[in-house]
C-alpha cells in the first residue's frame, strides 16, 4: 500500500511497483484485444501492475475503459492476447481452458452485481458449490459453509432459497461462496451496483474486515467512489491503461 | 468422484429449474410423444398384421396349390390328385384315416358394419378334415355347420366387422340362401376373417365340379415336408406346389406388410427430423434461459462437461417423457383395436387387431431416446462453449 502512494505521480510504476518482491497479482505488458472482422480492437495495452497480498484495490474508470476485461483476466475468465500475467506464482497466461477453470477454482472467489446465486439452491447449498470441486468430505463442507455464513452474518439465513432474500443478504450470500473455499483473491465486479447506500456500505465493509481481519487480496471494479474509498488504493483505467492511482 | 459430483449438482439443480420452463419444455414432449405414437402406431398395424396372417399356421402342415400359383384364388386342382396325395406317407394319419382338407375359396359381397359399403370376403368350403388340420378351431358361439347343407360358421373377426353375420341370420350369396350356424376362433389367426362351409355344398353352388383349390394336409412330422415335396415333384400326375403353411402364410402377409413399414417408417423419420428440430429449439431455449447460471457455475470452476451433460440429460428426460407419453396412448387406443383391409394377395378382406407389443414399445422409447440425444447435443456443445466472461454480464 505504501510502496504504491509513493509512486502516485507516475501509475504504471507505482501499480508494477506495488509489493513487487511479494506480489500475489504480477502483471508485465499486459495486453488484451479483440478481433472485429479483420480489425484488431485493443481493449487493454502494455499494462503493468502488482498486487501485493492483503491489497484491497479498487478498479475505476468510464464504462469501456477496460476494467472488467482486466478484472476477467486477473480471474482466468479470458486470456491476454499480450504480456504476461502471474498469479500464485503460476503463468496463468499460458494455461489452457481447462486449466483455467481447475485454477479458478482452487484460487479465485468471484462476486457479481447481481449475486449470481442458484434460485433453486438454498443459501448454503449455494455457499457449499465451491467445495463441491474439492476432496472435502460432506462433514467438512458443512463445517465450512457454517462459518463462511457465520462470517457474513447469514447463520441464520441458511435454509433459505434467495427469493427469500433481501438484496443485501443475497450478496453476502455470495461473499460466503467466495471465500468458503479460501481462495487467493477475491474478485468483485461492481458488488454494491444493485443495492442502497446503506445496505451498499454493509456490503463494503464487510469485504473491508475480510480483507483487514483474514487477509484477504481483493481487486473490486466499481463505478462509485465512495465504494473505492472502502479500499486501500484506487487505480483509474481509461481507453485500457492505468492513468492514476492514490 | 469429483466429476461425478459435479455432473449429478449441475444436473439435478437443472432439473429442479425445469418448471420455469414448462411451456417449451411441453412443446419438445409433445413433439417427440407424436413421432412415437404415429412410429408405434404404424407399426402396431404391420405387425398385427401380420401376427393375424401368421399366427394360426402350423409348421407340420403343408399346403399344396397347383404349381406356379401364388394364391389359392390362382390355383386348382382335382380330385385324383387330392387322392393322390392324400395316400402318401408322409402324411399323417389317425384312426388309418388321412388328415387333410381338400378346400374350395370364393369371395363373396358382404356390408362391412362400419361404412356399409360392400367388402370382398372369403368363403372358404372345408371338408371335416380341415378341424383337426387347424388344430387351434373352437366353435365359441352356436355350433359346426352340418355335412351337405347351406349352413356356415363364421369367423369371430368377419362376424365383429362385417353385418349380417349373427347366429340365426340367414345371409344371400348370388342366388342361394344361408344360414349362419355358429361362431369359431382360429387363435386370432387368418381363419377369423373367413367363413366357412361343406366343400361340396360350395362346389354345388358355385358350380365348381370336383374341382378345389387347395389341400392342406397334417405332415407325419414337421421334418416331412421335404420328402412330401420330393415325392410330388417326382410324380408325374401331380402338378403341385408344396408350401409349409406357416412360409405360405408369411409371404402372403409380406406385400401389405411391406406397404405399411414402407408408408409408415418414412413418415415417422419426417415427424422424428421435425421433433428434432422441436428439441433442439426447446434445449437451446433452455441453455439460453440458464446462460448466467451456467456462467457462473463455470467460473466458480466447474468444468464444461458437466455443463454440456446436463444440457444433454434434460433432453433426454424431456424426449423419454414424451416417449412414455406416446407409447402409453398409443397402447391405451389401439392395442386390440380391430380394423380390416383387403389383402392384396388373396383380394379379400382380412380382419386383425393392432398389435402394440413390447419389441414396439422398446422401439418407440428408443427412437425417442435418439430423438432426445441429437436434440440435445448442439445446445449441449453451445452450453459447453459458451463464453465465461461475456455469459456472466448477461441480465
Amino acid at each position: 500500500m505504501s510502496d504504491a502512494n509513493e509512486a502516485a505521480l507516475d501509475p504504471q510504476a507505482s501499480a508494477a511497483s506495488a509489493g513487487n518482491e511479494t506480489a500475489l497479482v504480477h502483471c508485465t505488458n499486459l495486453g488484451k484485444s479483440y478481433r472485429k472482422g479483420k480489425e484488431s480492437v485493443p481493449v487493454l495495452s502494455n499494462l503493468n501492475l502488482n498486487i501485493p497480498k492483503g491489497d484491497f484495490l479498487a478498479l475505476m474508470g468510464p464504462s469501456g475503459s477496460g476494467k472488467t476485461t482486466l478484472l476477467n483476466l486477473l480471474g482466468g475468465l479470458d486470456s491476454p492476447t499480450d504480456g504476461s500475467l502471474e498469479i500464485a506464482g503460476e503463468r496463468i497466461d499460458r494455461f489452457s481452458r481447462s486449466q483455467l477453470t481447475r485454477w479458478r477454482a482452487r484460487h479465485v472467489g468471484f462476486i457479481f452485481q447481481f449475486y449470481n446465486l442458484m434460485p433453486v439452491l438454498s443459501a448454503e447449498r449455494n455457499v457449499e458449490l465451491p467445495l463441491l470441486l474439492t476432496k472435502l468430505s460432506s462433514k467438512q463442507r458443512k463445517k465450512q459453509v457454517a462459518i463462511a455464513l457465520e462470517l457474513v452474518g447469514l447463520k441464520d439465513r441458511a435454509k433459505h432459497k434467495p427469493s427469500e432474500l433481501s438484496g443485501g443478504q443475497e450478496q453476502r450470500v455470495a461473499i460466503a461462496r467466495a471465500i468458503v473455499s479460501d481462495p487467493d483473491l477475491l474478485l468483485c465486479d461492481e458488488p454494491t451496483g444493485d443495492l442502497d447506500r446503506t445496505t451498499a456500505d454493509d456490503i463494503l465493509s464487510l469485504l473491508q474486515t475480510l480483507n483487514q481481519q483474514q487477509g484477504k487480496t481483493i481487486v473490486m471494479v466499481t463505478h462509485d467512489p465512495l465504494a473505492a474509498e472502502y479500499a486501500q488504493r484506487t487505480l483509474h483505467l481509461d481507453k485500457g491503461t492505468l492513468i492514476t492511482g492514490n | 468422484m469429483k466429476g461425478l459430483t459435479q455432473i449429478f449438482t449441475v444436473s439435478a439443480m437443472n432439473l429442479r429449474n425445469l418448471p420455469q420452463r414448462l411451456g417449451s419444455s411441453s412443446v419438445a414432449v409433445f413433439g417427440v410423444a407424436c413421432v412415437v405414437g404415429v412410429f408405434i402406431g404404424v407399426l402396431s398395424m404391420a405387425s398385427g398384421f401380420q401376427r393375424t396372417m401368421i399366427s394360426a399356421g402350423s409348421p407340420d402342415t403343408a399346403i399344396l396349390m397347383r404349381s406356379g400359383a401364388t394364391s389359392e384364388m390362382s390355383s386348382g386342382l382335382g380330385f385324383e390328385e387330392i387322392q393322390i396325395v392324400s395316400q402318401l406317407p408322409q402324411v399323417r394319419r389317425e384312426n388309418g384315416e388321412p388328415v387333410t382338407s381338400a378346400e374350395l375359396y370364393v369371395i363373396v359381397d358382404i356390408p362391412k358394419r362400419s361404412t356399409n359399403t360392400s367388402a370382398n370376403v372369403p368363403l372358404r368350403g372345408v371338408e371335416d378334415g380341415a378341424f383337426e388340420v387347424r388344430d387351434g378351431i373352437e366353435i365359441i358361439e352356436g355350433r359346426r355347420f352340418e355335412t351337405g347343407r347351406n349352413e356356415l360358421i363364421v369367423g369371430r373377426g368377419a362376424q365383429q366387422q362385417f353385418a349380417g353375420l349373427d347366429v340365426g341370420n340367414t345371409i344371400q350369396f348370388g342366388q342361394m340362401e344361408w344360414d349362419v350356424v355358429g361362431v369359431f376362433a382360429d387363435k386370432g389367426g387368418l381363419s377369423e376373417s373367413e367363413l366357412w362351409t361343406d366343400v361340396r355344398v360350395l362346389q354345388s353352388a358355385y358350380r365348381r365340379g370336383n374341382s378345389f383349390q387347395s389341400l392342406r394336409v397334417k405332415l407325419a412330422s414337421e421334418d416331412a415336408l421335404e420328402a412330401l415335396q420330393a415325392e410330388v415333384a417326382s410324380n408325374p400326375q401331380l402338378d403341385m406346389d408344396v408350401h409349409r403353411e406357416t412360409d405360405y402364410l408369411s409371404d402372403q402377409a409380406e406385400p401389405l406388410s411391406k406397404f405399411i413399414k414402407g408408408v409408415g417408417y418414412p413418415l415417422a423419420v419426417l415427424m422424428a427430423l421435425g421433433a428434432v428440430f422441436g428439441a433442439i429449439n426447446t434445449m437451446y431455449a433452455s441453455v439460453s434461459a440458464r446462460t448466467r447460471e451456467i456462467a457462473t457455475l463455470r467460473a466458480i470452476g466447474f468444468g464444461a462437461f458437466p455443463v454440456a451433460f446436463s444440457t444433454l440429460l434434460e433432453s433426454l428426460i424431456l424426449a423419454l417423457i414424451g416417449g412414455v407419453i406416446g407409447s402409453l396412448v398409443v397402447y391405451l387406443i389401439f392395442n386390440g383395436y380391430t380394423v380390416s383391409t383387403i389383402n392384396g394377395a388373396s383380394f379379400s378382406q382380412v380382419v386383425f387387431d393392432f398389435a402394440v407389443t413390447g419389441d414396439l414399445l422398446v422401439q418407440g422409447i428408443v427412437a425417442a431416446v435418439f430423438i432426445g440425444l441429437i436434440g440435445g447435443f448442439f445446445p449441449a456443445v453451445r452450453a459447453a462453449r459458451l463464453p465465461v466472461a461475456t455469459a456472466l454480464r448477461e441480465t
